[in-house]
């Protein structure tokens, strides 16, 4: 188990590694300006090779991602206008827009998308999953019909139209913005309320329709039969029995669905104008701020494969068959 | 299985383990309906089933797929979801009635007086809980005793059952144990609350044959030590000669035969009984071809007329008139002997079997 684990730990960092070197690569073929940018329309060719040179984008793009690379190990140094600013491991470098080191960026918006993205999830798994169940045992009547019905008519919507409607016409929710969560927990939640419904509510459609489908299977098996042949309560039967083996193929989805909701969350944090990691990333990309692009790319491919990880680990606990090696 | 080598199925000369059947009866079915409201149709799984099993007698109930011996047998451990079967007619074990009896009665009912080990241990064992676990559930779901002396009695029960090793395998995983292993473990499950009815619903089919001669003497034994009334479901005749006292012909739902074992296996009345010994090869002299029976079950959606095996059997011409479509026999005794009955019109059937069918057996 150890040493499978490690295996794909390291396996994982060289997933990181390439995307890293691969999105490098895309931002340099690409017909990128971000000196330009900076200089604003009217630029002098002496200030911006003066810009190009402070943020190094005149040294070869090989060596540029050389030095970003030994910057996340050991640390690096930037020479700007003569002074000499120390960023130490695991540094990032500096974003060309805001001037400020890229994790420190990063840890601020870090925690609002997962703020926004875990309290969703907590909404959409038990709305999607106590309604799936219900309506998998009473399958075939009205109103299993009208469950089905209406996770079709919410799938159907797109996501930021719903999420707009909700903005809008939901004033009677609590205001949203973010708060840090330590300084109030009560602000914290009232702040990201609207954003969790909205998640919540769009992806339990989803989730409904997984754990309907998944119970009905789980229902049908023999073992379902055997344990209410032992004369255990129906409610036993289903929630013990039936939702155990149900819930498996569920956990999976759901570990990777975390993973993209992570990562794509730009929609929810636009709408509800929370400063999470989509915003961020979608700023740098006007702006050609490379040092954030990639911080974004890094934080995203590390929360896919740590996710997949934690999902094929989590299920040897889910299901006892199964042993990782 | 012993004198089997050298005689055939249909001769075994048995000689009945418990004394004849003039006990009362333990379980009794009388005129059992079971039916299915499909969109298709009414599905008629069971129509007017009657049989009773006294203590310690087993009583085994034979037929093809589909001839509804498992619906029957499901309706007497009120495992049907009454919201989709209809069940009528009555089923009194122990005394009590259990159709209509209330979802609160029939879960003290179910795995207390009667039990049930299923046809295939590999699915119908929960893969996610411990073998320990899941026997206990059942023994706590009926006795109010703390986790560790259910897990005493699981271990006791495990070692009843030939599980070598009680104590380390209790907290394993279905998985971990072979199929025959798994099948004992199912059958401790079963007994874990010394219940007085036990229902086995093929519970060798998915063994191979060395593990199926081994479960079958465990049932029998544990049978004995308990005194419980046993209902064996199965479509292996050799089976049936090995473990039964009684035999329940079934076919599209009712009734065809019913009698002492070394009766129906020795002498069989109908024609589908007859089929059924046709269809066994032979494993000694010249190699003959098999005789299986022309055509295939009927749809439990639209039940022939009159006698259901009509459109299968050799012999209706020999009854006058269209008897054969157009009246159902009933199941009473066509012999000199009333202990056996049969739902055939033919007359003198066993100087039929006799002349016409003992000749082809092998």
């Amino acid at each position: 188990m150890l040493l499978y684990i490690l295996k794909r730990v390291l396996s994982a960092i060289s997933v990181v590694i390439v995307t890293l070197v691969a999105s490098f690569a895309l931002f340099f073929l690409a017909p990128t300006d971000p000196a330009g940018v900076i200089c604003g329309p009217r630029c002098t060719p002496e200030r911006l090779a003066d810009i190009e040179d402070s943020l190094n984008l005149d040294e070869p793009a090989v060596s540029q991602i050389a030095s970003y690379m030994k910057g996340i190990v050991v640390g690096r140094e930037y020479n700007t206008g003569g002074t000499v600013r120390e960023c130490s491991a695991p540094c990032l470098g500096y974003s060309y827009t805001l001037g400020q080191p890229v994790t420190k960026l990063l840890a601020a918006a870090l925690p609002v998308t997962v703020s926004i993205v875990v309290g969703g999830a907590v909404v959409y798994l038990l709305v999607g999953i106590l309604t799936g169940t219900i309506a998998a045992q009473v399958r075939g009547t009205s109103l299993d019909k009208l469950v089905v019905g209406s996770t079709l008519i919410v799938q159907s919507i797109p996501y930021f139209v719903f999420a707009l409607l909700v903005a809008l016409y939901a004033t009677f929710l609590p205001d949203s913005g973010y708060h840090p969560f330590l300084d109030n927990p009560l602000t914290w939640a009232s702040g990201l309320l609207a954003a969790w419904l909205c998640v919540g509510l769009t992806n339990a459609a989803a989730y409904t329709r997984y754990s309907r489908a998944s119970m009905i299977e789980a229902l049908g098996q023999d073992f379902v039969r055997t344990a209410a042949s032992k004369g255990i309560s129906r409610r036993r039967v289903v929630y013990r029995h039936g939702l155990r083996a149900g819930l498996t193929p569920v956990v999976t989805i759901f570990g990777i669905d975390l993973a993209f909701q992570l990562t794509g969350a730009i929609f929810t944090e636009s709408i509800f104008n929370l400063p999470g990691l989509g915003q961020l990333t979608l700023r740098a990309f006007g702006q050609y701020d490379l040092p954030v692009l990639m911080g974004g790319v890094l934080v995203g491919s590390v929360v896919l494969v740590v996710m997949n990880l934690v999902v094929d680990i989590a299920y040897t606990f889910l299901d006892p068959r199964v042993r990782l090696g | 299985m012993s004198d089997q080598s050298t005689q055939a199925p249909h001769t075994v000369a048995r000689v009945p383990r418990n004394p004849a059947a003039n006990e009362e009866a333990y379980l009794e079915v009388t005129d059992l309906q079971v039916q299915f409201p499909t969109a298709d149709g009414l599905v008629r799984a069971v129509q007017g089933l009657s049989y009773s099993v006294p203590l310690r007698r087993t009583l085994a109930i034979v037929g093809e797929s589909g001839s509804g011996k498992s619906v029957s047998s499901m309706a007497v451990m009120g495992l049907h979801d009454r919201k989709v079967a209809r069940i009528s007619g009555s089923i009194k074990v122990g005394g009590r009635e259990i159709v209509n009896m209330s979802d609160k009665e029939l879960e003290g009912y179910r795995g207390g007086d009667a039990a049930m080990i299923f046809q295939d241990p590999q699915s119908s064992l929960h893969p996610y809980f411990t073998i320990g676990d899941q026997i206990t559930e059942s023994y706590r779901a009926h006795n109010n005793v703390s986790k560790r002396k259910a897990k005493d009695r699981a271990i006791e029960m495990l070692g009843r059952v030939g599980i070598p090793n009680p104590r380390r395998r209790v907290d394993q995983y279905p998985h971990e144990f072979s199929g025959g292993m798994r099948q004992r473990a199912m059958i401790a499950m079963a007994l874990v609350n010394d219940p007085k009815l036990l229902i086995a619903d093929e519970p060798t089919t998915a063994l191979d044959v060395t593990v199926q001669a081994q479960i079958l003497d465990l049932i029998s034994d544990l049978q004995r030590d308990f005194g419980s009334a046993v209902v064996f479901i199965t479509h292996d005749l050799g089976v049936v000669a090995e473990i039964a006292d009684d035999i329940l012909v079934m076919y599209a739902g009712t009734a065809v035969e019913h009698g002492p074992v070394n009766k129906i296996l020795g002498e069989p009345l109908h024609p589908y009984a007859w089929g059924l010994l046709e269809s066994i090869p032979a494993l000694t002299g010249e190699p003959q071809p098999l005789h299986p029976i022309p055509g295939s079950p009927p749809s439990l959606l639209a039940v022939p007329t009159g006698c259901p095996f009509h459109p299968r059997c050799e012999f209706k011409d020999r009854v006058p008139g269209d008897l054969c479509t157009t009246l159902k026999p009933d199941l009473i005794p066509r012999t000199a002997d009333l202990g056996r009955t049969s739902r055939c019109h033919l007359k003198e059937p066993d100087q039929v079997f006799q002349t016409e069918i003992l000749p082809r057996l092998p």
